[in-house]
């Protein structure tokens, strides 16, 4: 096959990686929309909240689902593929991937249990308590992993065995405010937001506007316009939030891993007032300047440091510095790659947010769509577009920031290739390497198809709620259930 | 009593609960297509592990997170030596999380029976593949002295090195009879958990089970006795007895919850025995052996070898002590919420 075992384990550890972590924003923000919806309802007393927040909540607890599966397998791959990162780490990624487990894993599935089953137990508060309590658990979780993919982006909080050199964690508390974390946790979550509304968007447009489905009523219609101005409301602000967070995380890249911000602008030669080259063709990662480039000038000046006079350190420039502090080898990332993703990922966000502005805009003030229109219906046939531009811009921001701290696992301080298992195989990887991507491609049409299903139905009650059952006066201990359909 | 010792036992709990819990998830995920002899009844079954399975499946993101934070090396060792057999589990995992979750939230019957289907398949191939597991860190690998198992030459050699060892004689062992901890659990929770149909039929199950395994062990220990084979086995083989002969006793005398709460503590003697199996191979002041190596004891990973730094321990009793109390309280609530018996009968 031409691929060594560390290029197999790398692409497999990208694969699952990615899979996982589109599930995962749309988990948190389906379940602080469900949790809004609920108190919406809570505090109105209209129903169609009520109606809302069991779709949207089925909704989360099938993508929840597969982010629960393929989140174990993420638990486990440090040690699978990669044991001497595991060991050499163990102090710093142990204890950040149990208190993950025991504080926001059990909060999330324990409470996520009482919420779907609990309507007819608990009174209404604490059963209002139970789907926030999720909601918080969600993003407990991901501040304290993100803790740990801060630490290999600009490692804080440490120290190096003298006998061993393994790393030991000196502060718990400083390796989560890491300042990467600080403002790498808010730009995922922003985008996060914009995953869960612009999904809301297309299924509140798609059923007010789209051809019937199931002869609903002008009451299904009315709430599913609502639940379509709730989600472009989500995109709309998570977009926003994700270029101002997005802005001050790069920011802060550029003072802790200046090299990946050279990177993503193919800035070879330290400038002062540098450009910023929205879009390029030609060689972008020869070393010499591309033949055609749209450049803002002073632009990359302002989005690194802040400054349009500020001096912008340059890949050449670096590679230099780095080879005096660390040794001889190559410390440049794939150019082209962190070049094109960075822009393909502030461009696919910011496309979501402008439909769902431009979604905002025609709805105003209870307007309906006008369906006569050319381009509203274009619009329309391209809603299922708008969940997954955000989607993409979250996958490929990810692969922009891991894929631009290579050569380095840990910055600084260890390369990718240190952390590999010694004794892996290359078999053993392409076997599981297949076995993950089948399985995980027939998760992803029975999820799909699932969720085309649910979107489909009527607007229904609770589904914990049973024809004919009995108030909770008349139940005593001794009274079994009758049968909820799980 | 020192940090390390008391962070083993933890992690050995976390491992404990894990399959306590999840042994009769597992149990109930096989007897849904086993006991339940109409869609009706199967919902039923699987209704009685719908709000807890998700929970109780946190303690083996729980037990493999105190592991890697407590033991890093044993983390490493175990995962990366036991590597296909780990994506395998892992596989099968989400097969069973995905088929219950999805289960009643589909289009009809049909999709419900593909699910259920799926369901005991992933179910019964986790329980064998745990089990094939359990007995191999109880017999030890081919560690080298960096923790590492080597492979064989070639493509052959590269996957037998991780799949080699639960394919052996005695890892096949270990999977029968994890199958049948997991059943007898699963049956003692559903004769407790359940009315009707199910309820009779799980109590039925759980004395033939229990009372044919009584059978076995009587005879293993009696073979045993008779042959003079070594201590361990005669103990072992006299304890299950007398285990299964009271469980057997308990479902028939209509005492489910006796049933269950006999077969659960078996099951968390059962997983203790398997972690501690290797304490008494310590070779000088080396400490217990946590997994042996079959190529040279000096490479055995130990307790003090795989510890974590002193402040790394530190650092996580902390929270262990604030977060892990609360854990079992809020999961004990929910059980107490969901705590009426599922009916199985059809209400008219």
């Amino acid at each position: 096959m031409g691929l060594d075992v560390l290029d197999l384990t790398r692409l497999q550890f990208a694969v699952v990686t990615i899979y996982h972590y589109l599930f995962v924003p749309m988990s948190i923000s389906l379940a602080a929309a469900t949790a809004a919806l609920q108190t919406a309802w809570l505090r109105t007393g209209d129903d169609s909240y009520r109606r809302l927040t069991m779709l949207v909540g089925k909704l989360l607890m099938v993508t929840f689902a597969v982010g629960v599966v393929t989140g174990l397998v993420q638990e486990f791959q440090f040690g699978l593929g990669w044991s001497a990162f595991a060991r050499f780490y163990g102090d710093v990624f142990g204890p950040t991937l149990a208190i993950e487990g025991m504080l926001a894993f059990f909060l999330e599935a324990t409470f996520l249990g009482l919420w779907y089953f609990g309507w007819d137990r608990l009174p209404r508060l604490a059963h209002l308590a139970t789907i926030w309590t999720v909601a918080l658990g969600t993003l407990l979780s991901a501040f304290v992993i993100l803790a740990g993919n801060s630490f290999m982006q600009n490692p804080v909080a440490y120290d190096l065995d003298p006998k061993t050199g393994r790393a030991h964690l000196t502060s718990f508390r400083e390796l989560l405010l890491n300042k990467v974390n600080l403002a790498a946790f808010p730009h995922t979550t922003a985008g996060a937001v914009m995953i869960g509304g612009a999904l809301l968007l297309s299924i509140g447009a798609w059923r007010a506007w789209g051809r019937p489905v199931t002869g609903e009523s002008l009451d299904e219609t009315l709430a599913f316009a609502r639940l379509a101005r709730i989600g472009a409301w989500m995109t709309v602000a998570g977009g926003g939030l994700t270029a101002l967070t997005g802005d001050r995380l790069g920011k802060i890249i550029t003072q802790v891993q200046p090299m990946k911000m050279a990177s993503a602008e193919a800035l070879y030669h330290t400038t002062t007032g540098a450009p910023f080259s929205v879009f390029a063709l030609g060689a972008v990662g020869g070393g010499k300047p591309p033949f055609f480039s749209i450049e803002v000038p002073r632009l990359l000046s302002i989005l690194a440091v802040g400054r349009p006079g500020a001096t912008v350190q340059g890949i050449d420039n670096l590679q230099a510095q780095y080879v005096a502090r660390y040794g001889p080898g190559r410390y440049i990332p794939m150019v082209p790659v962190a070049f094109w993703t960075f822009r393909a990922m502030i461009g696919a966000g910011m496309l979501a947010l402008a439909l769902a502005a431009t979604y905002l805009w025609l709805t105003r003030k209870g307007r309906g769509l006008d369906l006569t229109s050319g381009p509203i219906r274009r619009l329309l046939r391209a809603i299922w577009l708008i969940p997954v531009l955000p989607a993409a811009a979250n996958t490929i921001g990810w692969v922009f920031t891991e894929t631009a701290r290579q050569p380095w696992i840990a910055f600084g301080i260890s390369k990718v290739a240190d952390g590999i298992s010694p004794g892996l195989t290359s078999a053993e990887v392409l076997t599981s390497l297949l076995a993950f991507a089948a399985l995980y491609g027939l998760l992803a049409v029975i999820w799909l198809r699932l969720v085309l299903y649910l979107v489909r139905q009527p607007l229904t009650p609770a589904p914990s709620r049973t024809p004919g059952a009995s108030s909770p006066a008349a139940e005593s201990r001794a009274t079994p259930d009758v049968v909820p359909t799980y | 009593m020192d940090l390390v010792t008391v962070w083993f036992a933890l992690v050995v709990l976390c491992w404990v609960l894990f399959f306590g819990l999840e042994g009769f998830d597992f149990g109930v995920g096989l007897l849904a297509v086993l006991l339940g002899r109409d869609d009706h009844e199967r919902g039923a079954v699987v209704a009685t592990v719908g709000p807890f399975w998700d929970g109780n499946e946190v303690w083996l993101v729980a037990a493999i997170g105190v592991t890697f934070a407590a033991f890093p090396d044993w983390y490493a060792t175990l995962l990366s030596a036991l590597y296909l057999p780990m994506v395998l589990l892992l596989l099968l995992l989400a097969g069973r999380g995905v088929a219950l979750e999805f289960r009643g939230k589909g289009s009809g019957p049909r999709w419900r029976r593909r699910c259920d289907l799926a369901l005991a398949g992933c179910s019964a191939g986790i329980v064998l593949v745990w089990g094939a597991m359990l007995s191999v860190f109880v017999r030890g690998l081919p560690l080298e002295a960096n923790g590492s198992v080597l492979a064989g030459p070639g493509a052959l050699g590269g996957l037998n090195r991780t799949l080699g060892p639960v394919f052996s004689r005695p890892a096949g062992l270990g999977a029968l009879l994890a199958l049948f901890a997991a059943l007898v659990l699963g049956s003692t929770f559903l004769g407790l958990r359940t009315t009707g149909p199910i309820r009779l039929r799980a109590r039925r199950l759980t004395v033939a089970l229990a009372g044919g395994g009584t059978g076995v062990a009587v005879g293993t220990a009696a073979g045993a006795e008779l042959v003079g084979a070594s201590g361990p086995l005669l103990v072992i083989a006299v304890a299950a007895g007398l285990t299964l002969a009271a469980i057997t006793l308990a479902a028939w005398t209509r005492s489910e919850a006796l049933a269950f709460a006999v077969a659960i503590l078996a099951v968390a003697a059962a997983v203790v025995a398997v972690f501690t199996a290797n304490f008494a191979g310590a070779i000088g002041g080396s400490g217990s052996v946590l997994l042996a190596s079959t190529l040279n004891p000096a490479w055995s990973l130990t307790l003090t070898g795989a510890a974590a730094s002193a402040s790394a321990l530190r650092l996580i009793s902390l929270a262990g002590v604030i977060i892990l109390p609360g854990v079992l309280v809020y999961q004990g609530f929910s059980y107490w919420v969901f705590r009426r018996r599922i009916a199985s009968e059809r209400v008219a």
